[in-house]
């Protein structure tokens, strides 16, 4: 059943993507200013969504199987790709525990982001094109997670990056946001080759490609230096798709898509992938714990550093998006400590309240835009100067949004706070007795690195905590900023936008339940732990060593500083923004090195895009056009002109001339042949 | 014998050249062309008596291509004094590349 079940799974976004595909294609009709328009186009409404909610149906259709009983993945094979010599490399499908997990994610909020779509896009005029990338996007996803060899994940990660560029850019029109794509599309690229390499090598080690035997031959070659290296080229193309130093740079920019583009790709699914590799890959960056320790280190920096920059961001999207940095970067500090679990769970958690926070911010701009409009305003309706107090004019995403910042400021019960106490536990259990505290990283100690990364860790979840609860204190609370006349059109948005949103909030809050630890036996303990355990228990237990577990003491140590670092930062956040602050044109310029990104940007721009540009240029006008155009085609052109020219002159119908030439010509002949 | 043979033929081939190269009536130039036909047949003939009767059989052919050669190119001289009232060739320039 299971085998036959899962080609549908990715038949139904494909079919999605074609529908809506030729709609937006053929079925445009011209509304009423004259423009080639899909906004409200009923079918588009019904298909699109119905998509997602149908594959979502047979997800849990599969999940309900597997918890029957699973043994070995499931590997179905659609046919042959590219069979070349010993090369044989087939579109084949894998359903285990962890892409089940990921199946039931994407399609799950997948489904839930899709409707909130219907409201978020039905007026604009590329109504059919939106939800035919959209399903594109998912289509592609699917492939990602549930390819069951190297190559047909990288057709997934391809294939996402061209649905993010696609809705990355989705308003074309405007250059920042055409460049935005091409920004996330190009820095990904540098990621994909890290992969590509990667593969390459494993092909080299071990002539095969598919999960589970190259997994199983690497697994056999853990700790030498090839390992080491597969891993590490794997980790580039990570850190390019799941926006880690320093190929973080276009994340921030791809908040230039419409907001439920963002809530999706750019928080809940895609940029997930290089966790999901991490995970995958398990068997590998086990047999390499030095690459694992250079994971965490990238993932703790990331945090930091993305979670900085977030504390002094205006466009209510741009802190969301610095917080997915800091949170991917969570994720990797678990996965890299070899706590694969911790990686997913936050993984999951974090795509409930990441894609809430997103939903709720596409709620809010919604409305300020709305309010703008009505009274023919040209103001920033994303920036959190220009809010304040929408409270009082959309209760429910407010309280939708609360709950959510609670959650990823680490609060308990709510979701957020298990998954990172797990990865930071983790991180601190590891530091001891593990193979990764007794491998060094130029000279220094696995353990002394992993305390770095335990205080880092710490240390931005005050950050996280002071940011989330600054975004929320200042969209949310205090007095409303938007203006006078704008107020009366500040209202709540449609259901079919706010339903989506509150489940989302349930999720939130129920989310935790998944992996409860032992510390808090509220309900069923460590249900992801031994749902994942069949794919990454090997895996995780080779890396934990004798240091998994902590005791008793320790963890209720760990535990308190977590709450009471959570509890710090929402203060410190409350008492620093309680003074009301002058909306976005009363305020100065805010040119702070943090507001700028610590001109990252600006750096990037002046090293790596405009020498590029420069010698792009010089390649093109000087070698391509002088050179390569200039000597052979327009040399080319020239002797002919000039030969031709000389040949009508000769050939002037004159056969007295002619006449003289043959015989000059017989003459010259002769003469060569007595010379030589 | 040969020499004087093959001196004859020379003069009378340069003679048919130069014909051709300065005379612009198209009758001279088709009787210079001649000349130069058979001032090569003569410098075969000639050389026939070295290298056996090849040449002299080259001689017929070319007598044989001459003569249609001179049914044809005097058609087509007439022609073209019929369609230009002249035959000399400096005046026609139709085919100027």
């Amino acid at each position: 059943m299971i085998a036959a079940l899962l080609p549908l799974l990715l038949l139904l976004p494909i079919a999605g993507f074609l529908i809506n595909g030729s709609i937006a294609l053929f079925g445009a009709r011209t509304d009423a200013s004259g423009a080639r328009s899909t906004a409200r186009h009923p079918v588009v409404t019904v298909v699109g969504p119905a998509v997602m909610l149908a594959a979502f149906g047979l997800a849990a259709a599969l999940f309900a199987r597997m918890r029957v009983g699973f043994g070995a993945p499931v590997v179905v094979t659609l046919g042959s790709w590219m069979p070349v010599g010993a090369l044989s490399i087939d579109w084949s499908l894998q359903l285990d525990q962890l892409s089940m997990l990921m199946t039931l994610v994407i399609t799950g909020i997948g489904s839930l982001i899709h409707l909130f779509s219907i409201g978020y896009m039905r007026e604009d005029a590329g109504y059919a094109r939106y939800f035919a990338y959209l399903n594109l996007f998912v289509a592609f996803m699917l492939v990602l997670v549930l390819g069951a060899s190297y190559p047909v994940m990288f057709v997934g990660w391809e294939g996402v990056g061209l649905a993010s560029y696609l809705l990355i850019g989705f308003w074309y029109r405007e250059r920042a946001n055409a460049d935005a794509g091409r920004k996330a599309f190009i820095v990904n690229r540098i990621g994909d080759f890290g992969f590509l390499i990667a593969m390459f090598l494993i092909w080299q080690t071990t002539q095969r490609l598919d999960f589970a035997g190259a997994h199983a031959m690497l697994g056999a070659q853990a700790g030498t230096s090839v390992v080491l290296t597969i891993a590490l080229l794997l980790f580039v193309g990570c850190a390019g798709k799941s926006a880690q130093l320093p190929l973080y740079i276009w994340l921030p920019d791809a908040m230039a898509g419409p907001t439920p583009v963002s809530a999706l790709i750019h928080a809940a699914t895609m940029v997930t992938a290089g966790v999901y590799l991490v995970a995958r890959a398990a068997p590998i960056f086990s047999g390499a714990p030095e690459a694992s320790l250079v994971i965490v280190l990238v993932g703790a920096a990331t945090a930091l550093f993305a979670a900085t920059i977030a504390l002094r961001q205006w466009d209510i999207k741009k802190v969301l998006a610095y917080s997915t940095v800091s949170q991917l970067g969570y994720m990797f500090v678990g996965v890299g400590a070899g706590a694969y679990t911790a990686g997913v769970f936050h993984l999951v958690t974090h795509a409930f309240f990441k894609a809430l926070l997103f939903l709720g911010a596409g709620s809010v701009i919604h409305a300020m835009h709305h309010a703008y409009h009505t009274t023919h305003r040209h103001a920033d309706p994303q920036d959190l100067r220009n809010m304040g107090g929408l409270r009082q004019y959309m209760p429910a995403t407010a309280g939708a949004m609360t709950l959510a910042t609670l959650a990823i400021a680490g609060v308990p019960p709510l979701a957020g706070f298990f998954s990172k106490d797990e990865i930071l536990a983790s991180v601190f259990a590891r530091a001891h007795g593990s193979p990764l505290a007794t491998a060094t990283l130029l000279g220094i100690p696995g353990s002394t690195l992993l305390y770095v990364a335990y205080g880092i860790g710490v240390l931005t979840a005050l950050l996280t905590a002071i940011y989330m609860t600054r975004m929320l204190m200042l969209a949310f609370y205090g007095m409303n900023r938007t203006g006078e006349a704008e107020q009366d059109a500040l209202h709540e948005a449609p259901w079919i936008m706010t339903v989506p949103v509150l489940l989302l909030g349930i999720l939130t809050v129920a989310g935790g339940w998944l992996n409860l630890p032992a510390l808090m036996p509220w309900g069923p303990t460590g249900l992801l732990e031994s749902w994942l355990a069949p794919v990454t228990g090997t895996s995780a237990a080779r890396l934990a060593g004798t240091g998994a577990h902590l005791d008793h003491a320790t963890e209720i140590v760990l535990v308190s500083v977590a709450i009471a670092v959570a509890l710090l930062g929402m203060t410190l956040a409350i008492v620093m923004h309680r003074a009301p602050i002058a909306n976005k044109a009363d305020s100065p310029v805010d040119s702070s090195l943090l507001a700028r990104a610590y001109g990252v940007d600006a750096v990037v721009d002046a090293l790596v895009v405009r020498p590029m540009r420069v010698v792009a240029a010089t390649v093109l006008g000087r070698m391509v056009e002088r050179g390569i155009d200039g000597l052979f085609s327009h040399g080319g052109a020239m002797l002919m002109r000039t030969a031709s020219l000389i040949g009508t002159r000769v050939q002037d119908g004159d056969v007295g001339k002619y006449a003289w030439l043959v015989a000059g010509g017989a003459l010259a002949l002769m003469a060569a042949l007595l010379v030589s | 014998m040969i020499t004087e043979a093959l001196i004859v033929s020379a003069i009378l081939f340069v003679i048919g050249v130069v014909g051709v190269l300065t005379r612009r009536n198209a009758i001279i130039l088709f009787m210079c062309a001649e000349l130069m036909l058979n001032a090569v047949n003569l410098s075969l003939v000639a050389f026939s008596k070295l290298h056996g009767v090849t040449g002299q059989v080259f001689v017929i052919m070319v007598m044989t291509v001459a003569a249609a050669e001179a049914a044809v190119g005097l058609a087509i001289i007439i022609s073209v004094f019929r369609h230009f009232g002249t035959v000399d060739l400096s005046n026609l320039r139709t085919l100027r590349g």
